[in-house]
This record gives C-alpha cells, structure tokens and sequence, in this order.
C-alpha cells in the first residue's frame, strides 16, 4: 500500500493549479449517455463506496442492466419521479475531476419537448459532447443536436460514436458517421470537431485507449476532454465591463462592481461611460485582496475612476475607440422556453447583463425547423420553437452579436405577468433606419413644458425609478 | 501576448461573487443563511469579498435549533463580532418550551419545527424575498438538478418539475409579492473545492471539523458526542472518550462523528480522498424516508 499512499500536500498544490471545463452532453433516449458520463465519473475515481453501494441497492430495485451488471446510468438519475419514468427529464450537474482538469458536466435529455433544458444546459458550455449510436448513425435528434450546440455558440464538438461493440468495431461504421457528421457541422460552421469510436458499456476509447479500435489514430475521449486547450475561446479583444453594483462604503470611495464580460482593463486606462458617453481613467481595480494592475474576464472586480463620474447598474464601462452597439432595435435568434405561446401584444421584461428593460417583439423574420435546420414562415411560437425575430427595448442597450460576444449578445425575455423565463435570445445585428419600428423614446422638454427649475431634481429622480422599471424617458432641460 | 487563465477555483470565485451581488442589486430585502458548517464559511467569505472595501449589505441569519454543537455557537458569535456581520438568530421557541428534541420526538419531527418551521417563520416574519444557501450539487442526487436561482412559492415550496431556465449568468430575479428565491452561490463548488479554498485563503472553521478527543456515544451505529447535559441517562454510562472529527456539523444528537487523527485540513483531505463514504451519510436525517432530501426541498428545507 505504501506506493498508493498520496502526497497530500503536493496533490492540493497540483489541485489548485488546474482549471475547469464545462461540457454539454446531448443524446437520444437510449444512445447510452448516462452509462458514458457514469462511467467518466466512476473510472476517474471518484465516486465514493457508499454511493456505490447505493447503486447496488438500487439496481435490484429498478436497474435496466443485466444482473450482476452495474447500471452507471442510476447513478445519475437524481429524483425520484423521472427515476420511476426511467428517463433523465431536467439538466442535471456532474462533477469530476482528474489530474489534468476538473470537469463540469450538464447532463441533458435527448427527447424533442426538452429542447429547452438542453438549451439551459449548454448555455455555459466550452464543449458538447453528441452521442449517437452506431447502428443508427447520425438521425435527426443528432441533427437538431448539433443545431442547438451551433446556435449556442459552443465551440468545440465531440461526437462519440457509442456501441461501436455491437458493430463490432467496424472501421466502415465508424467512416461513415463520421463522414455524414463532418458534412453536417461544416454545413453550421462549427470548426473543432473531434470523433471517437467508444463503447461507453464496456470503456473503449472512454478512458483508456481501445484495443479493439487498432485503426483508430486518436486519443481516449477523456485524454482529449483533459488537453482540449479552451482559453482562448474567450473574446480578451473588446473590454466590456457592465456595471453591476455601485460600492459607496464611504464618501471617499466610490467602486464600481462588475465581472468583465470580455478584455482586459489596466490601471490608467482611458474608459468611456455608455449612456453618458463621459470619460475617464481607471484610478484603481479593486479586490478583496488588494488592487490589481489589470483584470481580464470572467474576473469579479471593482473599478475605481479618476473622475467622479455618475454611473449606476445597467450602465457599462468600455474603451472609447471600441464601442458596442447603441440602440434599441435588433434582430435576435430567440429560443421560446414557455409552456404559455409567444404573445406578441406582451410588454416583457429583457434582461441584458445587468440590464433590465421593458422590450417588445415587433416581427417574426422566420422560425427554423430544428430537425432540418429550414426557415419556415413565421408565427408565433411555442414551446421549444427557435426562430429569428427583431425586438425594440424600452431602454437603450449596449450589445454586441452573439457570435462576437456571448456576454454582450446574450439575453433573456421575462413574462411580465408569471415572472417565468419564456425565452433566451442570442442577437445578430443591430437595426437601423426603416427596419426599426421607428418609435422614439419618450421625452420630456421640461422648458417647452413650462416647468420651473426647481422641480428638475423630483423629475429626474422619477425618471430614474422609471429607468429601474425598464422604461427609458429622454429628459431635455 | 499575456496568457490570462482562471484556475478552477478563481474561476468557482468569480461566479460566486457575481451571484451574489446580482442579489444585492436586484432584491429589496435579501439573507445570507448561515448554518456554521464549512460551506457557509466559504460563503460568508464570498459575500466579504464580493464588497470590499465595504460592508455586505444583507445580513446573516442563524436558525438555531436549539440542539446545535456549543461549539459551533461559540464560533458563530465570534465570526459575526470580529467581521462586523449583522447577524440575526431565530429559533422555534414555541416547540422547545414545548419539549420538542431529536430524543423525545425522533429526527424527523425535531427537524420538521426546529429546523424547516423555524426557518419558514423566520423567512415569513423579516419577509426576505431572497435567501443565500450554501447548498452545493455535488453533495446530493436532487440537488444536482436545481438551479442557483430556485424560485419558491409563497408557501416556499420547490417544484423540481417547474425550475425556470437558467442561461449563461443571467438570472431571473423577479417574483410576485410572498414568492422568493433561494440563492445557492456554490452551486458548481466540490466539496475538495470547499476545503482547498478553506486553505488557501485561511477560512476560520468551527474547531468540530478537526480531529480531537470528544466523549462520544454509539447510538444506532452512529458516533455521538454528548455536547450536552440532555443526552439520556440510560446512554450517560456508555461514554468514552474517543478521537473524533465531524465531516457535517448540525444538530449534536443526529450527526454522527468520524473516528479519525486528521488535525490539519491536509489530513482532512487526505482522508476524504481515501475514504469510503461521502460527507451525507453522517447525517441521521437523510435516512429517515427514500428520496428524504428531495421531500425536505419540497417542503421548504434547504
């Protein structure tokens, strides 16, 4: 035993160093991901006796696997309602780690009414993994799959060919999915795609490279989740900083609070304040631990100013030779996620960053048959349907597209009378002009209006509290 | 150019803080729950960090139950003096004029009014529509699926089957009038994360959690430290002094202790890495129906 004995310290100081992948897995009902993803978990040592003896247990209760015969897929299935159905029915988050990295994985189910779950499961992903099933090949639940991963911007594919022992490793099978694949994601522009020849059953190409594949040149699945090299997917070009909260301990200091959505910010630095287009200088980056030089994103920091500048959350902080989108018009990729149809008279509520804003849908551009990605016509849409539509805010939004920048790109659409997540947009491109519905914000001349100097301050305080209801009023003294 | 990478643990950092000043900035009336466990510790930290140089701007809330460890209050009262936290401690004071114990009622029915009561009353009289947990997903099956935002019903209830999608880092934070959120900040934390960062950043934890000579009691196969003098007679002959840790801390009658010589957080480690049942199992409560956690979650239980 003494050889297994682990150096604690020397395995914390390794521990810390590592960094985090989150992957998506996205399969039909029986392609055999949870048997895949039990058996990442289980193989890389990190499941606990206990909750293994909990799977014994179990498996003789209600196991789909032969007797004798661990049922990994049990091991995931947390709640007690979709255990009795036997299928996974929300995204469920999974936890491993090995020497190289640490992994989080959001388990997702396969079937058509829960595209809305894997759509909420790959929000965050670096990496999805698609599994099919040999025998089968790629099938229209792969393709709409694989849509969902290119809409979300997902920027690296594995697709695991599973039960590739049932085919008995055959070169041929293996080609040919992956030929017919390879078409498919070229055909959405997704450009790291990566294929194994796995049986998740029986560990081939799983963890350990595969006997059985000789003619397969690649590494083991998990020897690529470990080296897939992933930092660089972040957008470090343009700094976007939305401000999240004002920090105002004492008169002397007054921090601005926010993750940077995406860059890099050094000390000195010239900023400009989107609305208020006012500049100044980075005086100091601000942390728990003392200041910092720079900061880059996803980092949580606080920035102090050189001027005393008046900002307030929603507001965003950017450099002034590299501004986002200023408007209150464009057109979006949305996903609709309500039980409820797509009501187009609904003022919903948007939520941009830490932006808030009352937002209507003015028109359908088209809906998108998920299964073979078409552009249908448009109408309203329920449940699940994605499609393009362009929206107007009631207050000016500082975005960016999608595909440049999630943070900046990304947004949700809130029923205003449930309160439920009835949609998730990515946007494409601003609006101008005559694709706008042309209304103007509305504006208050106070001097036209005739009133008295004095009442500025009430007003401009009511129209703040406006601005925090989601609704933008142009004040001209 | 520069590599500007994240370790795993900046990165658990970074989402934790801007969590939870997304709910400082949105909800009205928001609370941290502290439970003085390991996890809360972190939290609190977080919550510390999230605002420097300034003070949270929510306060801490305790619901003691009235059979926590002496330690543990001891630690919580100093940890709130010495960080300047305005900390609130409610308690169910009806049920325990009125007798009610893990001894005398079991531990399904202490916990059902000392703890899930307790809290719902307490949530109900300050009228919080948000509450910090420290509840991570690895630590349990049900808790794998929730989200960090998890909308409760005015009669804070979880319905697993109707969770709000949640994209990206952006939280839904709107609830009618009664309804609330439960917040769980290390949602993506590990429990290896939770004590790594423990050591790395010198997080103060209750003494309870390293290994020490304790009188202990075997109670149905679990080892209890009698913290006080309600443990039953018939059981006061039976203790021993033994080397003992605790891997959760909670009511002193329902969490059993671990017979160990870990006195660091390596040691710690070192035997959770090599051990052989995870941190849930010494808590007498998980056993007492199937699917016992999912059920507290439904009924308003973290």
């Amino acid at each position: 035993m003494e050889e297994n004995k682990i150096d604690i310290k020397a395995f914390l100081d390794a521990d810390e160093k590592k960094d985090l992948l989150r992957l998506l897995t996205a399969g039909s009902v029986d392609d055999g991901k949870s048997t895949l993803i039990g058996r990442l978990l289980f193989d890389s040592k990190k499941l606990y006796e206990d909750q293994l003896q909990a799977l014994t247990r179990d498996s003789a209760r209600v196991g789909n696997a032969g007797a004798g015969q661990i049922d990994y897929a049990l091991l995931l299935d947390g709640l007690k309602a979709e255990r009795e159905e036997g299928i996974t029915i929300d995204v469920a988050y999974r936890y491993f780690s090995t020497n190289q990295r640490k992994f989080i994985i959001a388990d997702t189910p396969g079937h058509e009414q829960y595209t809305r779950n894997m759509i909420t499961g790959g929000s965050t992903a670096n990496l999805a993994i698609i599994l099919v099933d040999a025998r089968k090949g790629v099938i229209t639940q792969t393709r709409r799959h694989t849509f969902l991963v290119s809409l979300l911007g997902i920027k690296h594919i594995v697709l695991a060919v599973n039960k590739m022992d049932l085919v008995d490793f055959d070169k041929a099978v293996f080609d040919k999915i992956k030929k017919e694949y390879l078409e498919l994601t070229t055909q959405l522009g997704i450009e790291d795609v990566t294929c194994f020849p796995i049986s998740a059953k029986q560990g081939d190409n799983v963890v350990e490279k595969s006997e059985r594949t000789p003619w397969f040149e690649g590494t083991s699945l998990l020897e690529f989740l470990e080296t897939v090299p992933i930092h660089r997917d972040r957008n470090m070009t343009n700094f976007r900083y939305p401000v999240q909260y004002v920090l105002r301990p004492d008169l002397d200091f007054r921090g601005f609070c926010g993750k940077i959505a995406s860059g890099v910010v050094r000390k000195g630095d010239e900023l400009v304040a989107l609305p208020s287009m006012k500049r100044s200088r980075v005086k100091s980056i601000v942390t728990y631990e003392g200041e910092l030089e720079e900061a880059f994103c996803p980092q949580s920091v606080t920035i102090t100013l050189e001027d005393e500048i008046d900002i307030s959350r929603g507001e965003m902080l950017v450099r002034p030779d590299d501004v986002p989108n200023i408007g209150r018009n464009f057109e979006t990729m949305l996903v609709w996620m309500d039980e409820e149809l797509m009501d187009r008279g609904k003022q919903f509520f948007l939520k941009h960053n830490t932006n808030t804003t009352r937002a209507t849908i003015d028109s359908i551009e088209y809906r998108v048959d998920v299964n073979t990605m078409e552009r249908l016509e448009g109408k309203d849409f329920k449940l699940n349907e994605i499609g393009c539509v362009r929206i107007t805010t009631a207050k000016t939004l500082f975005f960016d597209a999608y595909k440049d920048n999630k943070a900046t790109g990304a947004f949700i659409l809130i029923d205003p009378i449930t309160n439920n997540t009835s949609a998730v947009g990515m946007i494409l491109r601003p609006l101008e002009g005559d694709e706008t519905n042309q209304i103007e914000l509305p504006t208050l001349d106070l001097k036209k209006l005739g009133i008295a100097a004095e009442h500025y301050d009430a007003i401009e305080r009511a129209v703040a509290e406006l601005g925090r209801q989601g609704i933008e009023v142009k004040v001209i003294k | 150019m520069a590599e500007y990478n994240l370790s795993h643990l900046q990165e658990l950092e970074t989402e934790s803080i801007h969590i939870i000043r997304e709910v400082a900035a949105e909800f009205e009336n928001p609370v941290m729950l502290y439970s003085i466990g390991k996890d809360s510790s972190v939290m609190v930290r977080l919550a510390e960090k999230a605002f420097a140089p300034g003070k949270v701007p929510f306060p801490l809330m305790h619901i003691d139950s009235k059979w926590k460890f002496r330690e543990m209050i001891e630690f919580r009262d100093n940890y709130a003096k010495q960080y300047g936290w305005n900390l609130i401690v409610e308690s169910n004071m009806e049920a325990f004029n009125a007798g009610v114990g893990p001894f005398t009622h079991g531990s399904k029915v202490h916990t059902d009014l000392m703890k899930t009561k307790a809290l719902l009353d307490a949530l109900n009289k300050y009228k919080f529509d948000a509450a910090f947990g420290g509840a991570r997903r690895d630590e349990e099956k049900s808790r794998a699926k929730e989200r960090i935002f998890s909308f409760r019903d005015k009669f804070n209830q979880w319905d697993p089957k109707n969770q709000r999608p949640e994209l990206w880092d952006i939280y839904n934070s709107r609830v009618h009038k009664g309804e609330s959120i439960r917040v769980f900040p290390l949602s993506n934390w590990t429990e290896l994360d939770i004590w790594q960062y423990i050591r790395l950043e010198n997080i103060p934890i209750v003494p309870l959690y390293y290994a020490k000579e304790r009188p202990c009691v075997e109670i149905d196969g679990n080892i209890i430290m009698a913290d006080d003098d309600r443990l039953p007679k018939e059981l006061v002959p039976k203790i021993h002094n033994r080397m003992v840790r605790f891997r959760t801390l909670g009511c002193w009658p329902l969490t059993g202790a671990v017979e160990s010589n870990a006195t660091t957080i390596e040691e710690i480690v070192e035997e959770m890495m090599t051990t052989t049942k995870s941190e849930r199992t010494t808590r007498v409560i998980d056993f007492d129906q199937e699917a016992s956690m999912e059920q507290k979650k439904r009924e308003g239980y973290f």
